[in-house]
């Protein structure tokens, strides 16, 4: 009795310490605003906001409410984030098997690239691809055409829109696609198991990948055009492009700061993941006659991605952090659009900052909860 | 003897503890801020991150600009010495919160007094130190010479947290152009953005983009278009429920503009306590009880003439000569065709 008492009583003070901090805070912030005649609650969330976003993905003017421009800056974060995480796993997962290379020439680019890009402050590396890049690229009547169609100018990148026929068709063939599979996966997986013979699944795979969707096509009536940008004249000296789907310099200067600057962590989580699988097992998968690919693919990835996941979902957190300093060269993500101008023109800036905070919150939960799921998957399953 | 010497200590020692303590109560029942700014000795201002003109450091970090006199003429009437201002520099995003909080006093950052701004967010304007309104800068090369040769997909370049953002929509809105609007929190990086080329034009206050013209590259290739598209009085802020506070801060504005209007230079301030014109003499303490109403002495508005001047010889000092803007128009008094018109300091 005693001994739980002794047990429960320091935890007991410790919750006591934090609910009175926490409650003295709330109190005096509470009795701050009183004074000084500010209201506290969330109802402007559904007024007009009257001011407008330079890119959006989903349709907003001013005209909508604070809480449609809170969407427009989340939706803005998470694009910026995931393009960021693809970019960054790939050229990561590149470098990092660069630095393991044997070829002296490429094992010193890798470690000279990871060395020079997490040595630099991210926000500076920010401002240069911005400011010194972006001053660097031409205006839009200078610029040359790209494959004839793509246009990269200081006003941002100009890309051919799709013009799609029957699109659903199209879809619909790519997901006939991966259904079959899928199928064939599980059925080449019986028959190795059962009768121990190797289908070329790889292969039937990329087959279907490209001919279902081919089909579509030629039978399918699904059509594409592009409608390719034109330059447009506003003033004598003054040009965009018309037509066509625009990539804002911001968006294209964030995601290459933020993906070139984690990459050097996610290449040096591969690296360590890779030399962290024993000698011994490559030896031992060798040795039972597996050849180089499937001791790959079989043997050492298997083990590897055990020690690369975790860190690596810390810097899939980081990135999604670090893309609030999209604020510094006008990139509309949440907290430009939202503790940016919401919070000023509104005032509200404990509802703001809590509702921003808790944002981030839940966008880095999510993130760890998927990758968690994932790392337990491919964890050890003791039999 | 010694003894009685003792006591006589002690007792000097009570009446000073009392007489300071008495002293302090009457002042705080008037203003914790004014409190607060006596016992720390210098004024806590916030001004901009750089703008000419208005507030701007130089590379010795000395503030100059007519937000800037505002912040030192509250430090002349108050403390005594126009140097004792501490200068934050804010971002616009920053600066509400940075006097809701307490971090400052006065706000004195070329701020749009607004309905909302005024009865919303705990804040009271005081008064305008420069009637500005919105317009638009373009490159001359761009052939743009008003704002209605603007056409749809044009880039407008601005800052965040300001009155710009929404007037800009509804100027293109009305004008039912369709336009990128490129928002950055620092001005500085709006005019870096806007002098790459990444903006057709740069939009914000006239006195702003005058102000900003002189840090581009090579100011004279741009222009700034003739409309003005809003309203933009500029003024100090205070924080709301320490009416005292803004009463000081009100008055230290009206005293330089009255000053100007009465002739009272800082160059003749001294000798115009024997000015005829009791209104002359009411502004250099010679005649009345002025200060006392703030809990301050008779000379207040003298020492802010002569320590930062009227306000005729700030604007001259700080937009006039620098070439920001050599012509006052509406900053001109209302005796002299502008719209500068203060209540009588009597």
């Amino acid at each position: 009795m005693d001994l739980k008492l002794q047990k429960i009583i320091p935890q007991l003070i410790t919750v006591l310490v934090v609910v009175l901090v926490f409650g003295f805070f709330t109190y005096n912030a509470q009795i701050n605003m009183e004074n000084r005649g500010i209201d506290f609650g969330y109802g402007f969330l559904s007024q007009e906001s009257s001011f407008d976003v330079q890119f959006s993905l989903i349709e907003y003017d001013g005209s909508h409410s604070y809480f449609r421009a809170y969407l427009v800056g989340l939706l803005n974060t998470i694009l910026v984030s995931v393009i960021g995480i693809i970019f960054a796993t790939i050229l990561g997962v590149i470098v990092g098997v660069a630095r393991l290379s044997p070829n002296y020439l490429i094992n010193q680019f890798a470690a000279f690239y990871v060395e020079f890009f997490r040595n630099i402050p991210l926000l500076l590396q920010i401002f240069f691809w911005y400011f010194a890049a972006l001053r660097a690229l031409p205006l839009p009547q200078d610029a040359d055409a790209m494959l004839g169609v793509f246009f990269l100018t200081i006003k941002g990148l100009y890309v051919p829109a799709f013009i799609w026929e029957n699109l659903n068709v199209f879809l619909y063939s790519i997901i006939a696609a991966i259904v079959a599979i899928v199928v064939i996966r599980i059925h080449a997986r019986k028959v190795q198991e059962t009768q121990g013979k190797q289908l070329p699944v790889f292969w039937i795979s990329v087959g279907l990948i490209f001919i279902l969707p081919l089909l579509s096509f030629l039978i399918g009536g699904v059509s594409l055009s592009f409608e390719i940008p034109k330059l447009k004249q506003l003033a004598t000296t003054s040009f965009i492009y018309e037509g066509g789907v625009s990539l804002p310099p911001e968006l294209i200067a964030l995601t290459l700061s933020l993906a070139l600057y984690t990459a050097t962590f996610i290449a040096e989580c591969v690296r360590a993941g890779i030399q962290g699988v024993g000698k011994g097992q490559k030896e031992a998968a060798a040795s039972i006659g597996l050849n180089p690919n499937q001791v790959l693919k079989l043997v050492v990835m298997p083990q590897a991605l055990r020690i690369i996941i975790p860190p690596t979902t810390n810097q899939y957190l980081n990135l999604t952090k670090n893309s609030s300093l999209a604020a510094a060269i006008a990139y509309p993500d949440l907290v430009l659009v939202f503790a940016g101008t919401a919070l000023m023109q509104t005032g509200k800036a404990i509802e703001i900052v809590s509702i921003t905070m808790l944002t981030y919150l839940s966008l880095s939960v999510s993130i760890s909860i998927l990758m968690n799921w994932y790392n337990k998957k491919i964890a050890i399953k003791e039999k | 003897m010694f003894k009685y010497l003792k006591q006589l200590t002690s007792l000097v020692a009570m009446v000073a503890v009392l007489f300071t303590f008495t002293t302090e109560t009457m002042a705080a029942k008037k203003s914790k801020t004014l409190k607060n700014t006596q016992k720390k000795g210098f004024v806590r201002c916030g001004v901009s991150q750089g703008l000419p003109g208005f507030s701007n450091a130089d590379a010795a970090g000395n503030w100059t600009g007519i937000d800037v006199d505002v912040c030192r003429a509250v430090a002349a009437a108050v403390l005594g010495d126009a140097n004792k201002v501490k200068f934050t520099p804010l971002s616009a995003k920053e600066r509400f919160t940075a006097l809701t909080s307490g971090e400052i006093d006065i706000l004195s950052r070329n701020t749009t007094w607004t309905l909302s701004r005024d009865a919303d967010i705990g804040l009271t304007f005081v008064g305008v130190n420069f009637y500005d309104g919105q317009g638009f800068m373009v490159r001359k090369s761009s052939g743009i010479t008003s704002t209605s040769q603007f056409k749809d997909g044009i880039s407008a370049c601005t800052n965040i947290g300001t009155t710009t953002e929404l007037n800009m929509r509804d100027f293109f809105n009305s004008k039912g152009i369709s336009y990128e609007p490129v928002a950055f929190e620092k001005a500085d990086e709006v005019v870096a953005a806007y002098d790459a080329g990444r903006c057709d034009t740069y939009t914000t206050d006239k006195s702003g983009l005058a102000a900003q013209r002189t840090k581009m590259s090579n100011p004279d290739d741009h222009i700034v278009l003739p409309e003005t598209v809003s309203k933009e009085p500029l003024g100090p802020v205070v924080r709301q429920g320490d009416s005292v506070w803004e009463d000081i801060v009100r008055w230290s504005l009206n005293a330089m503009i009255e000053a100007e209007e009465y002739g009272i230079t800082s160059a003749n301030a001294d000798s115009m306590k024997t000015s005829d014109n009791p209104a002359v003499k009411r502004l250099v303490g010679a005649e009345g009880e002025l200060g006392a109403a703030f809990g301050l002495d008779n000379e207040w508005s003298l020492r802010i003439i002569k320590q930062v001047g009227n306000y005729g010889e700030s604007y001259k000092r700080n937009i006039a000569d620098t070439g920001i803007l050599p012509d006052r128009g509406p900053n001109e008094l209302w005796t002299k065709g502008g719209i500068l018109y203060v209540p009588p300091a009597r």
